[in-house]
């Protein structure tokens, strides 16, 4: 057993205990232990990636038993991709908040680390209860973060985030148990392998626990119709925190990828494709609605929330459309999204504190000390997040348009995107006219502006642009995964005979 | 027995989503208490009813199935600080806003 697999989960776990305990000493010195063990994170998850890209699924089995009864963490390569994007977001997002936000509350750094606990153990658990227990541990902790330095529309936003995702882990027991008692078992390989010997009797049953799956799932990805809880949630929150959120979305869509093209496959028999007819018109719907929220936004942190929407259903529609074409551009633009979505958050954030009292509300304000520096700035990450060449965006938009030509949907997902990208450019345009172009003379320009602030959505502008740069690895990369997704024989042959290894060692 | 334990989830899970719908915080908590109860109860009959089994599995005698058990032992230290912590949310919600309305206002009749 290769012990890279583990370090990602110990990693975070180890950093945020270590913060508990020192949780009354310097700021500099919780800070310094945070950005390094985010930055050591960074590291050990690129390793694991050209691990596993060289040697194939890792398979690490905790207190080393025997894969279908025992707990295994699974790396293959979309959970490592995953697990390197969040890392990569995470830096950016930890070097925002040194700057001042993270001193709103005593327990930033501590929830912050408990975060990429949880959501490296989504990524990489192989047993569907394991990815509860990882869900639970990455909801409390952004519990904490979203209600983090308090006020009343985050209180109120956050109450209805709580108990929209204590609803959403009651299904998912209701899930896991209805699928443990048909089946009898919970290791998500062994789970794909027994969907095809399903007896007729009980196909209803683990239908309907595999559609509530995708529902929990879905709430997560604020997939229409349960997006709703989204902009409240992510526009009120702080910075550093809403641009941390972005990869939560892609958790959910995430998990929706991995019961998609494991469980619910080409192999499942009766119950291949169970969520083909529910999830590309869901995902355009998503769009379109997403979109509606873009044009109507007053503040630019509220419009930033809706284009997560946005994004989230563009990345479902790639994972909607199906085949190793479709995902592997829905992987590519899983990666831009995340930056782009976080960097558009961090942006929101230094022009509210450069705004003063007028905040991020897209109204005339006081004149802008560097403006054009600031502007240059979003004009870069508004054109990434719409979709504009150069950028990342227009690769990620165009591998998806490209690889629906052969599907009989074509003509709504090209309508859908093409417009909803339309208007979402209208819309941005509108927002950097209104915050940079027309000033209030009376308002006084009482915020401060320093150039270091901007330096993490610059880095992960830069992070996009290089995505734009190596397009071709990357999206080689993003094949090779998809292929490994089409074809699961390799995941399960991985986590199954592992069992028949360990047990002999 | 399976039909009492089937009506007894049932019953549950259904006052529990009617309380989660209402207004105010304290009903919606006890309705998402209640929802847990049902799932603990749920996961625990997915190993099947056994009486006077034991969790081990032995030559030649019946055993009950010890898997859910543990589940239902993880769910409920989940669903106890989840509840816990909503709780506090919701206290916290009632003194910053005013009332104990879930989206904060009062609406009027």
């Amino acid at each position: 057993m290769n012990h890279l697999v583990i370090a990602p989960l110990l990693l975070p776990l180890l950093a945020g205990t270590i913060l508990l305990l020192l949780r009354s000493s310097d700021t500099p010195i919780r800070r310094g232990i945070s950005i390094l063990a985010t930055l050591v994170l960074v590291g050990i998850s690129l390793a694991l990636l050209l691990h596993v890209a060289e040697h194939g699924v890792q398979v690490y089995q905790l207190g080393n038993w025997n894969a279908p009864f025992g707990i295994v963490l699974v790396a293959d390569q979309l959970a490592t991709i995953m697990v390197l994007i969040t890392s990569v977001l995470a830096a950016g997002v930890v070097l925002y908040a040194v700057r001042g936000s993270d001193h709103s509350g005593r327990y930033f750094h501590i929830l912050f680390q408990m975060q990429l606990f949880g959501l490296n153990g989504a990524f990489l658990t192989g047993d569907l209860f394991n990815l509860f227990v990882f869900f639970e541990v990455l909801l409390i902790a952004s519990y904490g973060l979203l209600l983090h330095g308090g006020g009343r529309k985050r209180t109120r936003a956050g109450l209805h985030y709580v108990v929209l995702n204590l609803v959403g882990s009651t299904l998912f027991l209701f899930a896991v148990g209805t699928l443990y008692g048909v089946l009898g078992t919970l290791n998500m390989a062994d789970l794909a392998q027994r969907m095809s010997a399903v007896p007729p009797e009980d196909l209803g049953v683990v239908r309907a626990a595999g559609l509530l799956l995708f529902g929990v799932f879905a709430l997560k990805a604020a997939l229409a119709p349960l997006h709703l809880w989204l902009p409240g949630a992510y526009g009120h929150t702080s910075a550093p925190v809403a641009a941390m959120f972005a990869i939560m979305t892609k958790v959910g869509a995430y998990s929706i990828l991995r019961i998609h093209s494991l469980m619910f496959g080409p192999d499942a028999g009766p119950l291949a494709g169970l969520l083909d007819s529910w999830l590309l018109p869901l995902a355009l719907l998503t769009v379109v609605a997403g979109t509606f929220g873009v044009l109507a936004s007053r503040r630019l942190a509220e419009q930033a929330a809706y284009l997560v929407i946005v994004s989230a259903g563009t990345l479902l529609t790639a994972f909607g459309l199906g085949g190793a074409e479709a995902f592997a551009a829905g992987l590519y633009y899983l990666a831009h999204t995340t930056f782009a979505a976080a960097a558009l958050f961090l942006m929101a954030g230094v022009l509210s504190n450069a705004r003063g009292a007028t905040e991020d509300r897209l109204t005339a304000g006081p004149a802008l000390p560097k403006a054009q520096l600031l502007g240059g700035v979003f004009l870069v990450i508004a054109l990434a997040v719409s979709g504009m060449p150069p950028f990342s965006g227009f690769i990620g938009k165009w591998l998806i348009l490209q690889s629906s030509l052969d599907v009989p949907d074509m003509p709504w997902v090209l309508g859908v995107l093409l417009v909803t990208s339309l208007l979402g450019i209208m819309a941005l345009a509108r927002s950097g006219s209104r915050l940079f172009f027309k000033v209030d003379e009376n308002a006084q320009a009482i915020g401060q502006t320093s150039v270091a602030d901007l330096g993490a959505p610059i880095g992960l502008a830069i992070v996009g642009i290089g995505l734009v740069v190596y397009a071709g690895p990357v999206y080689q990369f993003a094949q090779v995964t998809a292929d490994q997704l089409v074809q699961p024989g390799g995941y399960l042959s991985a986590v199954l005979q592992a069992a028949a290894v360990g047990g002999a060692q | 027995m399976e039909a009492l334990i089937a009506i007894v989830i049932g019953v549950l899970t259904a006052c529990g989503v009617y309380l989660s719908l209402r207004g105010r915080t304290f009903p919606m908590v006890l309705g998402l208490t209640m929802m847990s109860y049902a799932v603990n109860l749920f996961l625990f009959v997915m190993g099947r009813l056994t009486i006077g089994a034991p969790p081990i599995i032995r030559e030649g005698a019946s055993y009950a199935d010890p898997l859910p058990q543990a589940l239902v032992l993880t769910a409920i230290v989940i669903s106890f600080g989840m509840t816990a912590f909503v709780v506090i949310l919701a206290l916290r919600a009632r003194a910053e806003l005013g009332n104990d309305h879930v989206d904060g206002e009062e609406y009027p009749r």
